[in-house]
């Protein structure tokens, strides 16, 4: 087995202290395949997403990515991280007044001057690969349109397509079908996992669609209270398993 | 849930009576009654003064262009004044705007940004003109000055508030992409802020039109010296001249503003 991608350790997190959200969470990420994250809500499903791009401050522990722990990284070195790390949104988090090209050319301001960007001037392969990615997910011909004109759907492509311009070596989403229909929710998690699979890029999801994640994860990862408390393939998730997961009874009738 | 029902007489009153509010409406009827028999506003001492408007008018018809081009110079200063003030005005409150803004910079950062810009507003243009006049001496500098001064209370004021409301779910996913901090204000915050800093921008340079034909009246240039000085010589008509051409170039600045607006878009 090929070393982990990402090797979290003892993580937890308190927005207040003494009332922590995560609680010494341990997982290792292998360099292949989605991982689902599910739980209630409320449960540090999304901090613990934003703890490994440091969105989020962790509290304690380490996150070792392919060998540098994040938790220590600052200023440029935090920047370097976050241009490996892709990342997708719940709210698709689209820059509004910006074209769908100019939010795609927003994953490359990582490896781009800022007056450069400002003045709009990418490298010709960015702008190729952009085109070329546009195709991949379904939005030919929309490079110049608005972020603000986009359905839910689309907007949620170009999220992707965002974090896939930064050639990430890792990919994060943070309950990306949320608020998205269930037939649209099907299309947007296969295109993540084909994309992802293409250019082998290990993909961490939340979600609180237990079917969903049945679905498209290789891995099912369930929290609860803020810890761990299931680790294992989709087949290994029974109503037993969701029972301490998300406790309660009716629901699962 | 439910308890049992409250009989009818025993509900509180839903719109109970503000007393507090009552008193200070009461308070500030008393006081404008009382300031306006101070000063003699009376209906009386109005009617009085109709006269003397009348007298005015008369004097004011036919409007004299004969120093026009002493008008078309005053004029042509004013609009100098006017945009240079606003270039450079709209150029700094830029980057005091955004250090203003409570939401992007640590709090000492944005504190004293905040003060720069509370000083800027202060105090009306024409006192900030006559600071700048006794500072650097007449002409049109002290006016340019004390323009640039104001342009960067207001619009620095309206920025750093326009910043404040902005969506920092976008901003956040900018950061995710490692993006440095110029980027993300480039990408994350100028597309959101920008249509409403333009806005803002327009507006005040309307107002700097305005505000320059007034600055000369305490001598920092501009068309405000000739129409203080055919004020004082009683050449109504002269006055009525220059008003006449304040209000054409007011005019056209607030066609030009407009489409200003319409090509950057709303």
């Amino acid at each position: 087995m090929p070393e982990a991608t990402l090797q979290i350790r003892h993580l937890s997190k308190a927005y207040t202290p003494g009332q922590p959200v995560l609680r010494d969470v341990s997982l290792d990420i292998a360099p292949r395949g989605v991982t689902a994250i599910i739980g209630p809500s409320g449960t540090g499903k999304s901090t613990l997403i934003r703890c490994i791009n440091r969105l989020v401050e962790p509290t304690s522990g380490s996150i070792l990515f392919e060998g540098r722990d994040l938790t220590q990284l600052r200023g440029a070195e935090l920047r370097l991280a976050r241009t490996q790390i892709g990342m997708v949104f719940q709210e698709y988090n689209l820059v509004e007044r910006l074209t769908v090209m100019e939010n795609l050319l927003t994953g490359r301001l990582g490896f781009v001057s800022p007056l450069k960007a400002w003045l709009r001037r990418f490298p010709a392969e960015d702008i190729e690969r952009a085109y070329a990615l546009l195709d991949e997910v379904g939005l030919t011909g929309f490079a110049q349109q608005r972020a603000d004109s986009l359905s839910g759907g689309q907007r949620q492509r170009v999220g992707i397509a965002r974090a896939i311009m930064q050639q990430p070596r890792l990919l994060l989403a943070d309950e990306p079908t949320s608020s998205l229909d269930p037939k649209t929710s099907v299309e947007i998690m296969a295109l993540i996992r084909d994309l992802a699979a293409q250019r082998a890029i290990p993909v961490v999801v939340n979600m609180h669609d237990v079917e969903l994640a049945r679905r498209f994860a290789d891995r099912i990862v369930g929290l609860s209270g803020g810890a761990m408390v299931f680790d294992g393939a989709p087949a290994a998730l029974t109503d037993e398993q969701l029972l301490r997961i998300y406790g309660g009874r009716n629901w699962l009738q | 849930m439910s308890g049992a029902p409250q009989p009818a007489g025993l509900r509180p009153d839903p719109f109970p009576p503000n007393w507090w509010a009552r008193v200070g409406w009461l308070l500030l009827a008393v006081y404008s009654l009382h300031a306006a028999s101070l000063l003699d506003f009376t209906w009386g001492r109005f009617v009085d003064g109709l006269g003397h408007a009348g007298n005015f008018i008369a004097r004011m018809l036919p409007p004299n262009f004969g120093q026009w081009e002493a008008i078309l110079k005053g004029m042509k200063e004013s609009i100098e004044i006017a945009v240079l003030a606003s270039f450079f005005g709209i150029l700094l409150s830029l980057p005091i705007g955004l250090l203003a803004a409570r939401n992007l910079m640590p709090g000492w950062v944005s504190w004293s940004a905040r003060g720069v810009i509370a000083l800027a507003r202060a105090f009306h243009p024409v006192i900030v003109a006559i600071v700048f006049v006794k500072a650097i001496g007449f002409g049109a500098i002290a006016g340019i000055m004390a323009l640039i001064v104001a342009s960067i209370g207001f619009i620095g004021k309206l920025f750093a508030e326009a910043i404040e409301e902005i969506s920092l779910k976008q901003v956040e996913a900018v950061r995710a992409t490692g993006a440095p901090f110029m980027g993300v204000i480039a990408f994350g915050v100028l597309p959101q802020v920008l249509p409403r800093f333009i806005g803002f921008s327009t507006y005040q340079f309307d107002s700097n039109i305005r505000n320059s034909t007034m600055v000369g009246l305490v001598g920092a240039g501009g068309i405000g010296a000739p129409l203080f000085v055919a004020f004082q010589r009683f050449d109504y008509d002269v006055v009525c001249a220059i008003v006449i051409a304040i209000i054409a170039v007011v005019f056209a600045a607030e066609v030009i503003s407009t489409r200003i607006q319409k090509v950057f878009g709303g």
